[in-house]
């Protein structure tokens, strides 16, 4: 560890936001009366004082270099008086009380390649993890899956046609740092074999009752191995969630020839009409094939456009899929039903279907 | 590795199609960061091997802090010897995801200097990612961070940078100020932030009103939603204007309430609010006619988690309703109930959430000092197993509690 500095501040929190907003928002702060969608990706606000405010919201890549950054700043200098923001799905929003920027600063969005979208009943951006970009477990990357999904997908960001909201999201692996479990759409990488021990190191490297205590299913337990302190493995009960991994480098699970991608819909964090759910399991396995996923960005659409195909107005993918049943969307999705989509993990009974309410 | 793009042949094929790429992101880093340079490397190297080439953690730090810093070091050093170490440092962002142009170029510079020169804008919990740097490059940006106001955020075992909604900055939904309560939650807790000492991670998000756009509900150990008690502000003639406007009421919006307590006739709606659910659907679908009502306040909910260790969870209701003003000391003071019972009793890596499911949750209130509420569960309980705890001694006496 490098030399602490002298005169340290430690423990004094983020800068308070007050100093970034701009005069309009500082003003008409929880006073807003109304918004309207004037076009897609750009909002009015109206307060009751009269004043309006209006924002442009474009899509980033989330992973952004600082020269980019700069010439976000240099849009949001020219524009909007230098204030701008960040949403929760990695868009980036300019903010103005003028309405005549609103054309050129969209003109010059598009120059830079960012395109403007992603409100109302849109796609807004994939919120994703790290991948190979960062990640040690990563079952596969997370910022390419995304840019070839989206590439398919973009006129559902620019327009603004579908019956409801889409919001999709992408995890690398089972520890779901982008909490994907609640989307109408989930991308999620899985593991499909044991973790490989390495038991010259893991004594070195782990606690052992660390680590198998962090197997759900009681799948490892201490052992001597060849003479060295280690644990062993009841393969049948592992369900390659990679936690022993999570605490211990010696339980490695990556593994190319069979890691891959798993498909869930379904979910919504909203409680608007139906209350939040978990996504469900669509597809249980689909191919790591860089770069471009040729066969996850085709699920994906194929999902979105059947969705968007019969759903009635507002209608989530979830509401769509509770209101004409699970065996009528496998059906219509031309997804093959699996001894993988049946849950045996605890509470899977509650799962199981449990009455006469059937459709043929 | 030079300029050549064939080096790269996979990645390149990510700089096509109309979605912004994150391959020419870090190519515009690469002009000026060798360590951006060699981050496309071994990326191209994962994309053709089909496996991650970044090493199981690592514990590096700045003095005095445990947490907002991963630490990362590849595989394949002695190739790509410019991410060696990879290091990423979470800097807390501010409420709302706000900047200004002066602000966000000093971090830009900073991490031009220090840094690989690539970010997050934001990560999945809402700070700043400064995405790689070298172990001796911490603490001097740790300095030029705290010089122009920014801190370091979460990671680890301790609670993880809070985040909100817009608010009330621009939304006329938020039923509280959720950038207040985020960054006095935040300022409050700064220990807790930066010194990991908990059995895992503690995340709060802060929702104004029910559509939470957040995710609190899904991602956060304590979820703050806004949500009123009184009736649904209405404006008649803004709702004829719908109407006339071609807005189906009757379908899309009165048969969509879950509670079915609109109705429309063709010319007036009446909503029955003592049987509405607060579910924002009338309100999101009519926003220049309905707005929430005016006694507002927050729901509290307790306990999601993605699915490591034991299963993903929702959190659940834990007060119904509660007023937001600052200093939310009602608020804390059941946050310090709930720390000291889960540090005290919680098992390592065992989130909140997981440590309710094992306990009970009317056993957790217990030891909360909250009572029993009808709001806290989707229904009574089916199964007759009941631990009773009140009976009467044949003397008379009634035992228990």
């Amino acid at each position: 560890m490098a030399q602490a500095v002298q005169e340290r501040r430690t423990d004094f929190g983020p800068p308070h936001y007050e100093q970034f907003l701009p005069p309009v928002i500082k003003k008409n702060y929880g006073k807003w009366k109304y918004h309207e969608i004037l076009r897609p990706g750009v909002m009015v606000h109206v307060a009751a004082s009269g004043d309006s405010l209006y924002t442009v919201r474009a899509a980033s890549g989330r992973l952004l270099s600082v020269d980019k950054i700069r010439m976000y700043c240099d849009l949001a200098d020219k524009y909007c008086a230098g204030h701008l923001r960040f949403t929760s799905r990695h868009n980036v929003e300019f903010l103005t009380d003028k309405k005549e920027n609103i054309e050129p600063l969209i003109a010059d969005l598009k120059k830079l390649g960012h395109p403007v979208g992603g409100i109302g009943n849109a796609i807004s951006s994939i919120v994703h993890t790290q991948g190979w970009i960062h990640c040690h477990s990563a079952a596969t990357d997370a910022s390419g899956i995304v840019k070839a999904v989206m590439d398919e997908l973009i006129e559902h960001f620019e327009e603004r046609k579908l019956p409801g909201k889409l919001r999709i999201a992408l995890a690398c692996c089972l520890n779901m740092c982008g909490a994907v479990h609640c989307s109408d759409i989930a991308i999620l990488g899985i593991h499909r074999r044991p973790p490989k021990i390495n038991h010259k190191n893991l004594k070195k490297t782990c606690g052992i009752p660390n680590v198998t205590a962090s197997c759900p299913t009681a799948a490892i337990r201490p052992a001597t191995v060849e003479g060295l302190p280690s644990v062993e493995l009841i393969e049948e009960r592992c369900m390659f969630c990679a936690n022993c991994y999570t605490v211990c480098p010696s339980m490695t699970l990556n593994n190319p020839l069979n890691d891959g991608v798993s498909i869930w819909v379904g979910g919504k964090v909203s409680n608007a009409r139906s209350e939040p759910t978990f996504s469900k399991l669509a597809i249980p396995y689909l191919p790591n094939n860089p770069p471009r996923w040729p066969e996850v960005t085709q699920a994906v659409k194929s999902l979105v456009e059947l969705w968007a195909k019969n759903a009635r107005k507002y209608e989530r993918m979830g509401e769509w899929i509770e209101r004409i049943g699970w065996p009528k969307f496998f059906k219509m999705a031309g997804i093959e039903f699996q001894k993988e989509h049946i849950d045996d993990f605890k509470h899977a009974g509650l799962t199981f279907k449990r009455s006469t309410h059937l459709t043929f | 590795m030079s300029e050549n793009k064939s080096e790269t042949p996979l990645l390149d094929q990510l700089e096509e199609g109309a979605w912004p790429s994150f391959v020419k992101e870090i190519k515009m880093a690469a002009k000026k960061s060798p360590m951006a340079k060699d981050l496309l490397g071994q990326l191209e190297r994962s994309y053709k091997e089909k496996i991650s080439h970044w090493k199981h953690g690592g514990i590096v730090g700045v003095m005095g802090y445990g947490g907002g810093i991963i630490g990362r070091y590849s595989d394949l050093p002695e190739k790509f010897p410019g991410v060696s170490h990879f290091h990423t440092l979470r800097v807390n962002h501010p409420s709302g995801w706000f900047y200004k142009t002066d602000a966000l170029r000093k971090i830009c510079d900073i991490w031009e200097k220090h840094g690989s020169g690539v970010t997050n804008m934001h990560g999945s919990t809402g700070d700043i990612i400064l995405l790689g740097t070298k172990t001796d490059e911490l603490e001097p940006i740790f300095a030029e961070l705290q010089k122009i106001d920014f801190d370091l955020g979460g990671s680890g075992s301790d609670m993880r940078t809070p985040s909100c909604c817009v608010g009330q900055a621009r939304c006329e939904w938020a039923c509280y100020d959720t950038m207040k309560a985020c960054y006095d939650f935040t300022t409050t807790y700064q220990d807790e932030l930066h010194r990991p000492a908990f059995p895992y991670k503690f995340k709060f998000k802060f929702s104004g009103c029910p559509n939470d756009c957040v995710a609190s509900i899904a991602r956060a150990d304590l979820s703050v939603i806004g949500i009123w008690r009184d009736a649904i502000q209405m404006d008649k003639e803004a709702v004829k204007e719908y109407a006339a406007s071609g807005l189906d009421i009757g379908r899309d919006v009165a048969e969509r309430c879950p509670a079915k307590c609109m109705e429309w006739d063709g010319k007036e709606l009446k909503i029955d609010n003592q049987y509405c659910r607060h579910c924002m659907h009338c309100i999101n679908a009519m926003p220049k006619a309905l707005s929430p009502g005016k006694d507002r306040g927050a729901t509290i909910l307790l306990g999601s988690k993605a699915p490591i260790v034991e299963g993903a969870l929702l959190s659940s209701v834990l007060i119904p309703f509660v007023k937001m003003e600052p200093p939310y000391q009602e608020i804390k003071d059941i946050i310090a109930k709930i720390w000291d019972i889960w540090s005290e009793e919680g098992k390592n890596r065992e989130r909140v959430g997981e440590f309710i499911q094992r306990v009970g949750l009317g056993n957790f209130l217990d030891a909360i000092g909250l009572e029993p509420q009808p709001e806290m569960v989707a229904h009574p309980r089916e199964n007759p197993y009941v631990f009773y705890e009140e009976y009467f001694e044949e003397d008379g006496q009634e035992q228990g509690k």
